[in-house]
């Protein structure tokens, strides 16, 4: 065997692990302040079902981090007690869902992300990771198709509609840069086998989402250098709100059960 | 390895044939007994039509082990299929028994059964295409479905999710009424 330092290895695929299951439980939460909110019962039922499909994804994951770390903790304590500076999601999943257009428009970035990136992540050397995507990926598919068919309809529907995208497009386009940034762990994880090249992700999801916002009549937003690092644990102001509202009931009675 | 291990198969040959008869008898069983679990969404099927149940056999230490699979990963009816599948078991007299999360290969819709598939027409829900490539074609309009109470084929799709993350749903310009098609994945 070559692999070298199973210890430092652990600990690295533990927060890889995280990271990858934050995004997940991060955007599944906030999907779910949609419910009764909808413009139309079939949205409600569309994001409730795509946050559904999220949560899954992150229970998956986060069982699996709590098991590579080894103490004891479960996707409940994960997801509940852990501080927001322990969230290790890129901030995307945490901005705000403002109009259902802004939803949306953050909702294609993402799901267009996680589908390029489980399609690779399906044949990881890690053979649990790469159920777990091989998984996720059938149905991220169903989601994207979701997201970029609403896209189509509002940036190629009226003056306000599109109007609308386009500003969300703007404003939530820095936030893209932090999915493709390969950082220390990226790489250790891509050299080892365990995780995909993050650049190649970049290529597939530029020309994904050029052929969306093509047929949306959108304009894709110029390069923004950024300096987010939520996959470091720096988080914007918003994931304190979602974990102070996710987590409430554990705090108050920690260790209640169904 | 110093010695060699046997699998399930050659330990219930090497104890003759009294005790293969015997594990096959429990796997059989077993299988009956998760035949009558029903899925609890669509109660007209069993978890065995929808493909869910992948394998029941008998360990090296007589541990019935039976593998099932989630539809979708958040579906919150996995919990309840487990269990219910749990009780079908215990209460059914196979002895020790282990159930396993089956996560791959994942879980398809071409795995439900033809009786399945007849089961799912029959309560009213259009069943999935046999092929996952015709799964585009159905979703975008280019591939009609026929209405499954009035057989037509002016149909239209409401909404890719439908009640439950496993089905999209469709409405029926004919006779006006909405149905259900339980998706390709």
């Amino acid at each position: 065997m070559s692999a070298a330092a199973p210890k430092a290895d652990s600990a690295a695929l533990f927060r890889y692990v995280l990271r990858l299951g934050d995004l997940s439980l991060v955007l599944g939460q906030r999907l779910g302040e949609w419910v009764g909110h909808c413009p139309a019962l079939e949205e409600d039922l569309g994001l409730a079902n795509i946050a559904l499909d999220l949560i899954g994804q992150a229970r998956l994951l986060l069982s699996y981090a709590g098991e590579i770390e080894g103490r004891g903790r479960d996707e409940d304590k994960l997801a509940y007690l852990r501080e927001q500076g322990a969230y290790l999601n890129a901030i995307l999943a945490e901005q705000p869902n403002g109009d259902f257009g802004q939803t949306i428009v953050r909702q294609v970035l993402i799901d267009a992300f996680q589908l390029e990136l489980y399609e690779r992540l399906a044949a990881s050397r890690d053979g649990r990771l790469a159920a777990i995507a091989a998984k996720s990926v059938k149905e991220v598919r169903y989601h994207l198709r979701y997201s970029s068919d609403w896209l189509v309809r509002l940036g190629d529907g009226t003056a306000e509609s599109h109007a609308r995208v386009q500003f969300a497009l703007d404003l939530l386009w820095p936030y893209t840069v932090e999915l493709f940034a390969a950082d220390d762990l990226d790489t250790l994880m891509a050299e080892s086998g365990i995780g995909p090249d993050l650049s190649e992700v970049h290529s597939a999801w530029n020309a994904r989402i050029d052929a969306i916002l093509n047929e949306a009549t959108l304009k894709r937003p110029a390069h923004r250098p950024h300096a987010w690092h939520g996959k470091r644990g720096q988080h914007s102001e918003h994931l304190g709100y979602i974990l102070a509202e996710m987590q409430y009931l554990q705090r108050i009675y920690p260790d209640a059960r169904w | 390895m110093s010695a060699v291990t046997l699998g399930s198969e050659e330990r219930r040959k090497a104890a003759g044939p009294v005790a293969a008869h015997a594990a096959a008898a429990r796997v059989a069983a077993a299988w009956r007994l998760l035949a009558s679990v029903e899925d609890p969404e669509i109660p007209a099927l069993s978890i065995v039509d929808l493909g869910l149940v992948r394998f029941v056999e008998v360990d090296a230490g007589e541990v019935l082990q039976v593998g099932l699979s989630p539809t979708y990963v958040g579906c919150p009816a996995t919990e309840v299929i487990r269990r219910s599948a749990q009780d079908a078991l215990r209460q059914g007299g196979v002895g020790g028994f282990k159930v396993i999360n089956v996560l791959s290969p994942a879980w398809s819709s071409d795995w439900i059964t033809a009786e399945g598939r007849r089961k799912l027409l029959e309560y009213g829900i259009v069943p999935p295409d046999q092929s996952v490539s015709n799964m585009r074609e159905v979703l975008r309009g280019t591939r009609l479905l026929a209405c499954p109470r009035c057989q037509s084929l002016d149909t239209e799709v409401v909404s890719e999710f439908g009640s439950t993350p496993c089905k999209a749903l469709h409405r029926c310009r004919t006779c006006l009424e909405p149905f259900e098609y339980f998706k390709c994945i």
